[in-house]
């Protein structure tokens, strides 16, 4: 098990859970977030081969209404 | 949706776009994403602003804007809204990039929770670094002629000055600072923020602005689709007066009708 931080709330994962298989489990579609991955961006080519570790926090962050 | 553009056509031209309408409109406060998607329709805007917020991972099913709002129909402008640092405004619009490769965005650092005025000396130091990583920065300032020079020449490429606070619905508060701003600035010049109501855009469009961006006046009016009508109405008229340029006042009347001839 690993514990991460995911849009400020905490979470127990499986270890070797991919960025990707993160998206498909909250049924999210890449081309609508992006992810900053511990303070950094993540590209969205990086999705698949990053695994997450202990301690990683990730923000996911869409387009929502505004002026 | 360039080669449809007839010649001669008034285009709103901001950075490498070309808009046909002046009307910019916010997504923002609306009921539900299917009458902001309404009343954008209605409004005939060609661009419009979006903001950035964590994904609900709570609620899986929730309906995201995107799917209301077809950002390959309509020109997306993610901004920095509720951004209080340079830092945060470059780190949300890093990010409205990564999303899909925005890089035309409206900057906006605020300064004080309560007016919601914009902090400049961090807008200006977020600006310079924005165009210097390709962005094209439509900045939300103050009407203040100095301060919108200063945008203009860290590469702005619009100047919006506010008509009055966000979301105060007060119109435009000192004609004089954004005619001043508009006779000097070489890039376009869109009023943000504080208008409440079709008359005060077409004021600003008669004072030669060369568009205006709107949200709360129209999403909370009483009928939101019907004021993004009256909107689309008011930026024509008020651009088709500038363009004929009004007749000069006087202080005395000068009669219609002919002097001579009469009875």
């Amino acid at each position: 098990m690993a514990k991460i931080q995911l849009n400020g709330r905490n979470l127990k994962i499986e270890q070797k859970l991919s960025i990707k298989q993160l998206l498909g489990r909250y049924k999210l579609d890449e081309n609508k977030i992006a992810i900053e991955l511990n303070g950094s961006i993540l590209s969205k080519a990086m999705f698949k081969k990053t695994f997450l570790k202990n301690k990683d926090k990730i923000e996911i962050v869409h387009f929502i209404g505004g002026g | 949706m360039e080669g449809k553009l007839k010649k001669n056509k008034d285009i709103l031209r901001i950075a490498n776009l070309k808009l046909r309408s002046r009307l910019i409109v916010g997504t923002g406060k609306y009921k539900n994403f299917s009458e902001a998607a309404k009343a954008i329709k209605e409004s005939g805007a060609g661009m419009v602003t979006v903001a950035l917020r964590r994904v609900n991972i709570l609620d899986k099913k929730k309906p995201t804007l995107m799917d209301y709002i077809d950002p390959k129909k309509i020109e997306y402008l993610p901004n920095t809204a509720g951004c209080f640092s340079s830092t945060e405004a470059l780190r949300t619009l890093r990010l409205a990039r990564e999303i899909g490769g925005w890089k035309t965005v409206k900057l906006e650092v605020l300064a004080d929770k309560k007016n919601l005025f914009p902090d400049m000396i961090e807008t200006i130091k977020s600006t310079k670094v924005l165009v210097k990583e390709g962005f094209n920065v439509l900045v939300y300032c103050t009407d203040d002629p100095i301060q919108a020079q200063k945008l203009e020449d860290e590469g702005a490429s619009a100047i919006m000055p506010l008509a009055s606070p966000i979301g105060s619905g007060l119109g435009i508060q000192n004609k004089f600072n954004i005619s001043m701003i508009i006779k000097k600035s070489k890039v376009p010049v869109i009023v943000d923020a504080g208008i409440g109501t079709a008359s005060d855009a077409s004021i600003a469009m008669e004072l030669g602005c060369d568009g205006v961006l709107i949200n709360s006046a129209i999403a909370k009016a009483k009928k939101p689709i019907l004021m993004a009508r009256a909107f689309k109405n008011a930026v024509i008229s008020g651009r088709d007066a500038f363009i004929a340029g009004r007749m000069k006042k006087s202080f005395l009347g000068d009669p219609t009708s002919p002097t001579t001839g009469l009875i």
